[in-house]
C-alpha cells in the first residue's frame, strides 16, 4: 500500500484530473448518450414575442416518414407549472407556467408544440409541417410603461405587469440622512440582458424501465438533486422512481441552475411513448429558450459629507423578469440587494425592487446572479462622488471602507462580514498596477490633447457566496436549503471514495475533494475518487451555484473525513492494544506515542474493519463517514481591480491596456484552479462591458440570436491579466475558504466602465450605456461636443 | 441548427459541374469550402434543392504565374494563399486580408473563389478583389469569360455569375513591392473573429517621396464592396497632409447600412479614419 509522502495537498496547483477526458470530450456529454429505439425530440417556438395562439395542428407533421408523435399545449394539461422556487413577497404575482404554450405566447422562443421522430432531422423538418395561427397581441419590452395602469398585459388574468414589490430599509431612514447630506447624487444605470453561453449546449435523455415505471433522466444540469425533487413534483412520477444523472456537464454560469419544459417534456414524453428520448439544443435554439441574464434599470441615490464620507444610499430597482417566473427568477436581483452597501459604511440604506413582466425570455441566475449588477451601480456612482467631491476614487472608496480591524463587521444591510482585508488588497493591487505613473501619464495626455486617451478605473468589491444558510433561506422565502452533504466510503484496499452533492460542471471539484480528503485522511492523492452527479450513486446534495461548491461542499467533505479519522482511531487504538488518547494520527499513520514502530495505517484499518475479525466491541462494522453540513454564513470574497484603459476617440474603440486584480478569496486548495476561475470570471465581466447584450428589436424579436450577432469574446480580445491575492481567511468554515466562482464577474465590469468613463470625462462624457462598444463611445463623444462646430473626432497631432 | 433536406452531388471536373448546375437551374447551390453556405443552410435561410459540392474537383486549387498576373485557382484555401510564396511576393495585399479572415479553423477550409462568389461585403476579400483590379474566370455551358472584379458584385450575395455557371481561377495583376507598391489591410472589427464593421484595403504606388497611385478598397460600406474613388482621386500626388485630407471623402457615394449599435454616420466616420492610416501604413508613411 501506498504512503504520503508527508507533503501537504491543500495548496498545491495539482493539474486537474478531469481535464483529459473534458478536454479530449471522450466522456459522456448528454448528447453522447445513445440508447437502443431512442427518439428525437424538435420543438415548434413562438416566433412572435406575444400572439394569441388561434389554432396550432400538428398532423400534417405527423405524415411525415419517421415521424412518431405530435403534441400541443393541450396535450401537456395533466403536468403542473414549471416551479418557481423563491416568490419573494407573499403577494407575489405567480403565473402559470406551462411546459409547452396553451392558448398564448408571451416571448419569442416559447414553445407551441413538439414533434417526435426518430432521428432529429427528421424531427427538425418536420416542425416545418406543424401549423399554427397566431394573432398579435402588443408585446411589452419597457419596463417603466409595462407598470403604467394602461399597459398592455404580459399575463391579462393577473391584471398587472408588476410582478412583487420587494423593499429593504434598513439604519435611519434615508429621507433624514439626504437632509443632512452635503451631495447627493443620483444616477441611472442600465444592467443589459445577456445571454448565458455555456460551451455545452443544454441536452435531456429520459430512458424508461417499463417493467418497473423507473426513469433515468440524464441532463447537462447543475441541479441533479433539486431537478429530481422538482421533476417528481410536476410529473407525478414517484421520486423513489426517478434517477437524475448529471454527467460530464461542459458550463453553466447559472443557465443550467433551472428545472425546464425540455426536461419536464422528455420525461413525460417517455413515460407516454415508452421509449428513450433525447433533446439537445442548438446555440440559436438556446439563445431564445435558455434562461437570461442581468436585465434591470437602476436607479441610484448616494447623500454624502463635502469630505466624501456616504451618509446612505437609496436604491430603486426594475427588475425585468421576463415572461414568466423560473426556478429562481425573482430571487436573482434579491441577491443584490444586500450588496449595494459593499464594503462601505452608511447611516442609512433604502432598497426597493419591483419586478416586471415583459414579452422576453424569462430571466434567471447568471454568473454572479443580483450581485454583479449591484457591485456595478455602487462601484460606478462611488467614482462619480469622487469627482463630485474632488477626491481620488481610490482616496473617497479609503474613507468609506470597512477597516480591517472593525471585523466581523455588520453591514447597513444586515450582514456579518467575517473577515476581510481590503486596505491590503488595495495596496497590492495599487503597487502592482503602478497607479501613481498612470495617473501622471494620464494628466500629459489630457493636457497634449492626445486623440488616444487613458482611463483608469477601480472597483472594489466584496460579495456574499457560499450559498447559503438554510435559516437565512427561509428569512428571504427561498424554498429550499442551503446545507450539503458528503460521505467517505474507506473501500477494503485502503482506496477512497468521496461522494459529494455537489455538482460540478467545470470547476474541478474532482481534483479539490481529493486534495481536501488526501490531507485529512493521509492517503495519496492518487488514492481518491470523488462521485458526484448521480442521484442513485450520490443521493443527497443541494447541488453547485452560487460559488457555494467549495464553501459548503468541500467543508462538508473536510468533517466526513474528520469523522472517518475518529472511527479509524477507534480500530487502531484497539488493534495496537493502546487508549485512544495515546495515539497519534501523521500522514495516514496511527502510531503509539512514544513508541512509533508501534503503527497501523489508516488503509489497514481500513481493510481490518472489512474483515471485521478484530473490532472494538459494539462499534459497527465501517469507519464510512457522512456529513451534511448547513453553513453559519455567507462567504465574502473581496478585492481591488484596477483597469487601465486606452480609447482611441477617432474611433471610439477601447482597448485594455493593463487589468490588475488583487482578489483575497481566503485559503486556497488549488491555485491553479483559483486563477482559472479569475481568468473566465473577468473573461465574462469584461464581457458585459464591452461586448455582450441581448438586443430586442420593436416586436420583441431576439435581433441578436447567433454567435455572429452576439459577441462573446475570445482570448484574442482580452488582454494579459496580472492577478495576485492576499489571503484572509474566512472564519466561518474549518477550511478557511471563500467561493471564487463569481467574483471575478462581480469586480470586473464596473473596474472597465469607470475606466472608459474617467478617460472620457475630459471631453465632456459622463456615461457611457454598457457594453461600450466602439460606436456607443463614439456617438457619446459626438453629443457631447456636439457645441463644437464641425467636429468629427480628434484629429491626430 | 440543423438544414432543410438537400440532395447532395460530387462532379469529378469542371464540365461536369457545369452540366450539374445548367440541369439543376436556380435550384442548385455550389459547395466549396463551405464556410459561408453551411450557415445559411443551418440558419434555414437558404434552400437549395441540390448541393453541388466542387470541392474535390482536380486543378481549382494552387498559385501560378501568367506573365504579369498571378492566376489563382478557385479552391485555395485562405491558409494557402497566406502561405503562397508567389502571393506574398506579387500580391501581398490579399495575403495580409486574408489573414484577417475569422479564425485558423476557418482559413483552413474557407476558400478564395468562395468569399469571392458569395459576396458578402461584410466579407475581406471581396473589396481586395476590387483594390487589386482582379478578374475573375468562370466557365459556363457556352465555355470561358472573364469578369473584372469591378463587374463582379451586383448587389448583396448577389455577383454576375449566372446559375450554370462555376468560378474557376481569379487572376490578380502583380502589384509587388519591387515595383514600388504598397498595401495595407485596416480591418476595424468588435471581436477578433467577427466580420468587418469596416475594412479599408489600400493599395499605393509611390513615387519621389508621394503617392503616385491609390485604389482603395472598401468593406461593409454598401450593399457591395465598393472603390473609394473620390479618395483615390485625391490621393494622386498626396504627401501625408494631402493623404489626411483626402481620405476625408473615403465615404462619399457608399451607402452604409446601420444595425443595433452602428450607425450609418459612424461607418461613414470609421471608412474615413481607417482610410487615412490603411493608406499611410500602406505608403510606409504611418
Amino acid at each position: 500500500m501506498s504512503e504520503r509522502t508527508g507533503e501537504r495537498e491543500v495548496g498545491r496547483s495539482r493539474p486537474r484530473k478531469e481535464d483529459a477526458r473534458l478536454v479530449t470530450g471522450q466522456t459522456t456529454w448528454t448528447d453522447n448518450i445513445g440508447v437502443t429505439g431512442l427518439l428525437h425530440l424538435a420543438i415548434l417556438r413562438s416566433p412572435m414575442a406575444h400572439a394569441r395562439i388561434e389554432r396550432v395542428d400538428v398532423t400534417p407533421a405527423l405524415e411525415r416518414p419517421g415521424v412518431v408523435a405530435a403534441f400541443t399545449g393541450r396535450d401537456f394539461a395533466e403536468l403542473a407549472s414549471l416551479p418557481c422556487a423563491w416568490p419573494v413577497t407573499e403577494d407575489i404575482v405567480l403565473p402559470g407556467h406551462p411546459a409547452v404554450a396553451v392558448d398564448e405566447v408571451r416571448y419569442a422562443g416559447d414553445p407551441v408544440a413538439v414533434v417526435v421522430a426518430r432521428d432529429r432531422y427528421t424531427a427538425a423538418d418536420a416542425l416545418e409541417a406543424v401549423e399554427v395561427d397566431y394573432e398579435p397581441l402588443p408585446p411589452v419590452l419597457d419596463l417603466e410603461a409595462a407598470l403604467a395602469n394602461d399597459a398592455s398585459l404580459v399575463h391579462a388574468d393577473k391584471g398587472t405587469n408588476r410582478c412583487f414589490v420587494w423593499p429593504l430599509a434598513t439604519g435611519e431612514r434615508y429621507e433624514t440622512v439626504r437632509e443632512r447630506a452635503d451631495v447627493v447624487l443620483r444616477r441611472r444605470y442600465h444592467q443589459q440582458r445577456l445571454i448565458p453561453n455555456a460551451m455545452e449546449p443544454r441536452s435531456v435523455v429520459v430512458t424508461p424501465l417499463a417493467t418497473s415505471g423507473e426513469y433515468t433522466v440524464y441532463s447537462a444540469t447543475q441541479i441533479p438533486h433539486v431537478l429530481r425533487v422538482m421533476l417528481a413534483m410536476v410529473t407525478g412520477v414517484p421520486e423513489h422512481k426517478l434517477r437524475v444523472v448529471a454527467p460530464d456537464v461542459g458550463g453553466g454560469f447559472g443557465s443550467k441552475l433551472q428545472v425546464y419544459g425540455e426536461e419536464v417534456i422528455a420525461l413525460d414524453l417517455a413515460r407516454r411513448l415508452g421509449r428513450p428520448v433525447k433533446w439537445t439544443e442548438s446555440r440559436s435554439e438556446g439563445y431564445l429558450a435558455t434562461h437570461h441574464g442581468r436585465g434591470q434599470i437602476q436607479d441610484i441615490e448616494v447623500a454624502a459629507t463635502r469630505e466624501g464620507r456616504l451618509l446612505g444610499l437609496k436604491v430603486d430597482l426594475l427588475a425585468d423578469m421576463g415572461a414568466y417566473l423560473m426556478l429562481v427568477t425573482p430571487g436573482i436581483p434579491i441577491l443584490g440587494a444586500f450588496m449595494y452597501p459593499a464594503i462601505y459604511k452608511m447611516d442609512a440604506y433604502d432598497f426597493t425592487c419591483t419586478g416586471v413582466f415583459t414579452t422576453r425570455t424569462p430571466t434567471d441566475a447568471y454568473r454572479g446572479a443580483g450581485r454583479p449588477e449591484a457591485t456595478y451601480a455602487i462601484e460606478r456612482i462611488m467614482d462619480e462622488l469622487a469627482v463630485e467631491v474632488g477626491l481620488d476614487p481610490v482616496e473617497l472608496r479609503r474613507r468609506n471602507w470597512i477597516g480591517h480591524e472593525e471585523f466581523p463587521y455588520t453591514s447597513i444591510s444586515g450582514l456579518t462580514y467575517d473577515s476581510g482585508n481590503y486596505e491590503a488588497a488595495t495596496d497590492k493591487a495599487l503597487a502592482l498596477f503602478g497607479y501613481d505613473e498612470l495617473r501622471a501619464e494620464q494628466a500629459k495626455r489630457n493636457e497634449s490633447g492626445d486623440s488616444v486617451r487613458l482611463g483608469i478605473g477601480v472597483s472594489t468589491y466584496t460579495e456574499m457566496c457560499g450559498l447559503a444558510p438554510s435559516r437565512v433561506l427561509r428569512d428571504l422565502r427561498y424554498a429550499a436549503g442551503g446545507w450539503e452533504a458528503a460521505s467517505i466510503r474507506m473501500l477494503p484496499t485502503g482506496k477512497v471514495e468521496v461522494v459529494t452533492g455537489t455538482s460540478p460542471h467545470g470547476q474541478g471539484h474532482e481534483t479539490c475533494w481529493s486534495q481536501i480528503a488526501a490531507d485529512v485522511l493521509g492517503v495519496p492523492f492518487e488514492d481518491v475518487e470523488v462521485v458526484h452527479g448521480d442521484t442513485r450513486s450520490a443521493p443527497q446534495g443541494m447541488d453547485t451555484y452560487g460559488s457555494r461548491s467549495l464553501v459548503v461542499g468541500g467543508a462538508a467533505v473536510h468533517h466526513a473525513a474528520e469523522k472517518v479519522v475518529d472511527k479509524a482511531r477507534k480500530v487502531a487504538a484497539h488493534l495496537l492494544e493502546a487508549d485512544e488518547r495515546d495515539l497519534e494520527f501523521t500522514d495516514g499513520v496511527f502510531s503509539v506515542k512514544g513508541s512509533p514502530e508501534e503503527r497501523r495505517t489508516i488503509q489497514e484499518v481500513a481493510f481490518e474493519t472489512f474483515s471485521s475479525h478484530d473490532l472494538p466491541d459494539g462499534m459497527e462494522p465501517t469507519i464510512n463517514a457522512e456529513h451534511l453540513l448547513d453553513p453559519e454564513n455567507f462567504s465574502y470574497p473581496h478585492g481591488t481591480h484596477l483597469c487601465a484603459v486606452e480609447i482611441d476617440t477617432e474611433t471610439g474603440r477601447t482597448s485594455i491596456r493593463s487589468y490588475v486584480c488583487v482578489d483575497d478569496v481566503g485559503k486556497v486548495i488549488n491555485p491553479v484552479i483559483v486563477e482559472g476561475q479569475v481568468h473566465g470570471g473577468l473573461a465574462q465581466g469584461i464581457a458585459q462591458a464591452l461586448y455582450e447584450e441581448a438586443v430586442y428589436d420593436d416586436e420583441g424579436n431576439l435581433v441578436s440570436g447567433t454567435m455572429a450577432d452576439y459577441l462573446v469574446p475570445g482570448a484574442p480580445d482580452l488582454p494579459e491579466f496580472t492577478t495576485d491575492r492576499t489571503e484572509t481567511p474566512a472564519t466561518s468554515n474549518p477550511l478557511g475558504v471563500k467561493g471564487v466562482g463569481e467574483a471575478g464577474t462581480i469586480a470586473s465590469t464596473p473596474a472597465v466602465v469607470n475606466a472608459i468613463v474617467d478617460a472620457l470625462r475630459p471631453l465632456g462624457v459622463h456615461d457611457v450605456r454598457m457594453p461600450c462598444s466602439p460606436g456607443r463611445v463614439w456617438e457619446a463623444l459626438r453629443s457631447a461636443q456636439s457645441d463644437r462646430s464641425g467636429w468629427e473626432g480628434a484629429e491626430r497631432s | 441548427m440543423i438544414p432543410p433536406a438537400f440532395e447532395y452531388t460530387r462532379p469529378r471536373s469542371v464540365e461536369d459541374a457545369v452540366r450539374t448546375l445548367a440541369d439543376a437551374g436556380e435550384d442548385a447551390k455550389v459547395l466549396a469550402g463551405g464556410q459561408s453556405l453551411l450557415p445559411l443552410l443551418r440558419m434555414r435561410l437558404a434552400f437549395p434543392e441540390l448541393v453541388v459540392d466542387v470541392g474535390r474537383i482536380p486543378g481549382l486549387r494552387g498559385v501560378r504565374e501568367e506573365g504579369e498576373a498571378l492566376v489563382i485557382g478557385a479552391l485555395t484555401t485562405h491558409h494557402d494563399v497566406i502561405a503562397d510564396p508567389l502571393v506574398r511576393r506579387h500580391a501581398g495585399l490579399l495575403a495580409a486580408a486574408a489573414a484577417t479572415v475569422a479564425d485558423p479553423a476557418i482559413r483552413h477550409r474557407g476558400t478564395l473563389g468562395g468569399s469571392l462568389a458569395h459576396a458578402d461585403p461584410g466579407g475581406d476579400l471581396p473589396a481586395v478583389a476590387l483594390a487589386l483590379d482582379a478578374e475573375l474566370v468562370a466557365v459556363g455551358p457556352e465555355g470561358q469569360r472573364v469578369v473584372p472584379a469591378g463587374e463582379f458584385f451586383v448587389d448583396f450575395l448577389q455577383t454576375a455569375l449566372r446559375p450554370d455557371e462555376l468560378l474557376v481561377e481569379v487572376r490578380v495583376p502583380k502589384t509587388g513591392e519591387s515595383d514600388g507598391w504598397g498595401f495595407h489591410y485596416e480591418k476595424f472589427s468588435r471581436v477578433a473573429q467577427a466580420w468587418a464593421m469596416v475594412g479599408v484595403a489600400a493599395l499605393v504606388r509611390r513615387e519621389d517621396g508621394h503617392i503616385a497611385e491609390a485604389r482603395i478598397g472598401l468593406t461593409n460600406m454598401g450593399s457591395t464592396p465598393l472603390r473609394a474613388s473620390a479618395a483615390e482621386e485625391a490621393l494622386a500626388g498626396a504627401d501625408p497632409d494631402g493623404v489626411a485630407r483626402a481620405a476625408q471623402s473615403a465615404a462619399e457615394g457608399t451607402r452604409p447600412a446601420a444595425e443595433p449599435g452602428v450607425s450609418a454616420e459612424y461607418r461613414a466616420q470609421l471608412a474615413r479614419v481607417l482610410t487615412r492610416r490603411s493608406v499611410l501604413a500602406a505608403a510606409g508613411m504611418g
